[in-house]
């Protein structure tokens, strides 16, 4: 049975290499200039100010994640949509169920005054 | 019809009625909290209390059926239910224990509650789950919530410390065990239980040894969740830092879940692998009882105390599993229902002596509590003899059924270790109730009995201690069933 792996652990291999060889290989021909401009962190082509442990507001974060929530429903509704005849009253049911628990989920971050910005 | 319909698995909801009420009764606590004003929210204690008493009359109901939904992944068995009404009482109690609690600290939001409940939830699941990914659900859905409320008392940097810890260190874990279900995965090309057990059953050499390699990490994943050394590090400060009634939920309800997967994955699916698990698990459970019985003499704090005796309990706990069999499968159901009821005792009465800015915490405090409140020092040297081992309490019988269930099957050198250890025990417990009743000094006491809720939640936990130690073959009985219910 462990032959059937036997392509991964070649794939594995292979990806090393090539990685290896690339890297090696610009090490090995390319020219080097190291100054401490090129040490800087890049932001954007602008000079960088400042320290980067600089402390966010948490709304940034706040947004972001319910971004990502609202963003995980579209990639479970796609799929969804694409069948959506084929899987009948089952899947309808079953999708509006979820879409009402992530509405409580909504109704609980807008009470809690998330979506505000101020 | 144009289009080839596509059937849905075949979907009990009889079957998860227990998690559909308990998710129902999370997700309407939550909602509820929206609409409340003011700083008390016992309310919300009262729904969840409700919710949690509905779930348990729908597991007895389920009592003498043996479901499976959701095309196998949910198995719902006199095991799960057992677990599910265990999982009940802990949470019950525990919301109880808060609704007294939570007027001493600064925690004055509503998802406290609804976040104990989704933990429960995850925790019904972890105990019904008969496949692999479901078992990982269950604990991320009960770990998440207990990561966040391990943090919830925002102004103390002790409870952002233990949820951050509790957190990173959980997380490191949960991969370990991630990592542990793809092996299995790889071998048996399924991840259900009964998939894993026929190809554990027939399995050549090479596949021994992928099942060995994802045990291990399995292994170190759950010993984790259980807190068994050497993956107890987190446990101390984690049970420190947090608040005090959610310490005593992660002691009881986050490690029976952890052990129910533990067993039926371990003692069911991959039985027939027990040569290989049990030597690792022996040593596991020598050093969980060793270094936690050892480690809890050293402690001055009584928070930090009651970790060390819950790691050494989890040890208590492995004997159980390397023991094996009707007999240690149905030993380790009944030890669960008895520390549940201590651990959580316990830790209500460290809430009765702590006031609004001072914790009380030191085993200094202590000092003369047995004379102040005779109520307090009754149910602590009950809760404390009891987690000792010493008849006639439910501790003691739940220990005394763990070693015989070793004895018979062969591990004497592990029992004389666990009575040892056990002897090792009783001086830190009987430690707490010689600073009770025979030292001066010592905080002044709000009586329990002007609490109604923490008195409520003390008088349950002692009389469950002493019922599960004068009446235990009527619960052994039960015990076993449940675990005979693994098939």
């Amino acid at each position: 049975m462990m032959e059937q792996y036997l392509s991964v652990l070649v794939t594995f291999c292979l990806a090393a290499g090539l990685v290896g060889t690339m890297v090696g290989a610009g090490r090995l021909l390319g020219p080097r200039s190291d100054n401490p401009v090129k040490g800087e962190s890049f932001e954007c082509g602008n000079p960088s100010s400042g320290s980067a442990w600089g402390r966010f507001s948490v709304k940034f974060y706040m947004t972001a994640i319910l971004f990502i929530v609202f963003d995980i429903e579209v990639v479970f509704l796609y799929p969804w949509a694409v069948i959506f005849r084929r899987l009948g009253w089952f899947g309808l049911s079953e999708m509006a169920v979820f879409i009402f628990i992530l509405g409580l989920g909504l109704l609980y971050v807008w009470r809690k005054g998330a979506l505000e910005w101020d | 019809m144009l289009y080839r319909m596509i059937n849905p698995p075949e979907i009990s909801w009889i079957a998860i009625l227990p998690v559909l009420l308990l998710s129902a009764t999370a997700m309407l606590t939550m909602v509820a909290d929206l609409w409340t004003d003011g700083p008390d929210r016992e309310g919300l204690g009262w729904i969840g209390l409700v919710g949690l008493m509905a779930t348990a009359i729908a597991a007895v109901a389920l009592w003498n059926t043996k479901l499976t939904s959701f095309a196998g992944a949910v198995v719902v068995d006199r095991y799960g239910l057992f677990f599910t009404l265990l999982f009940c009482v802990a949470a019950g109690l525990t919301l109880l224990m808060s609704m007294s609690y939570l007027e001493q600290t600064d925690i004055r939001t509503g998802d406290y509650y609804s976040l104990i409940l989704f933990s429960t939830v995850g925790m019904v699941v972890m105990a019904t789950a008969a496949d692999l990914i479901v078992v990982f659900l269950g604990l991320e859905v009960m770990s998440i919530a207990a990561y966040a409320l391990a943090g919830i008392w925002r102004s103390q940097v002790r409870s952002n410390e233990a949820a951050l810890k509790y957190f990173l260190l959980g997380a490191f874990a949960t991969g370990f065990l991630l990592f542990g279900i793809a092996l299995l995965y790889g071998v048996a090309g399924t991840t259900t239980l009964t998939g894993i057990a026929q190809t554990a059953s027939g399995a050549t050499a090479e596949q021994r040894t992928l099942l060995i390699a994802g045990m291990a990490l399995m292994i170190v994943g759950f010993g984790f969740k259980v807190a068994a050394v050497p993956f107890h590090a987190w446990a101390p400060d984690v049970y420190e830092g947090a608040p005090t009634s959610v310490t005593a939920l992660m002691a009881v309800g986050v490690k029976s879940a952890a052990f129910a997967a533990f067993a039926r994955i371990f003692m069911h699916t991959l039985a027939v692998m027990s040569p290989d698990w049990s030597a690792v698990l022996w040593v596991l459970a020598v050093l969980t009882m060793t270094v936690g019985n050892v480690t809890a003499l050293l402690q001055r704090n009584i928070k930090r105390m009651l970790a060390y005796s819950s790691i050494a309990h989890a040890g208590y706990l492995l004997v159980g599993m390397v023991a094996g069999g009707e007999l240690g499968g149905s030993a380790i159901l009944f030890y669960l229902l008895a520390y549940t009821l201590m651990t959580l005792g316990a830790f209500s009465v460290v809430i009765a002596l702590g006031r609004r800015g001072q914790p009380n915490e030191n085993l200094e405090d202590y000092a003369g509590a047995g004379f102040r409140s005779p109520f307090l020092g009754m149910a602590m040297s009950i809760f404390m003899l009891s987690l000792a081992g010493i008849p006639p309490f439910g501790g003691f019988v739940g220990k005394f059924y763990i070693f015989s269930a070793a004895v018979k099957s062969g591990y004497i050198g592990l029992t004389v270790i666990g009575v040892m250890n056990s002897l090792i025990s009783v001086y830190y417990y009987v430690g707490v109730l010689v600073r009770m009743y025979m030292t001066d000094g010592g905080v002044e006491i709000t009586q329990p009995s002007s609490r109604p809720y923490l008195f409520a939640t003390l008088v349950v936990a002692v009389a469950g201690t002493i019922a599960l130690g004068l009446f235990p073959s009527t619960l052994f009985e039960v015990a076993r069933q449940s675990f005979l219910a693994l098939g």
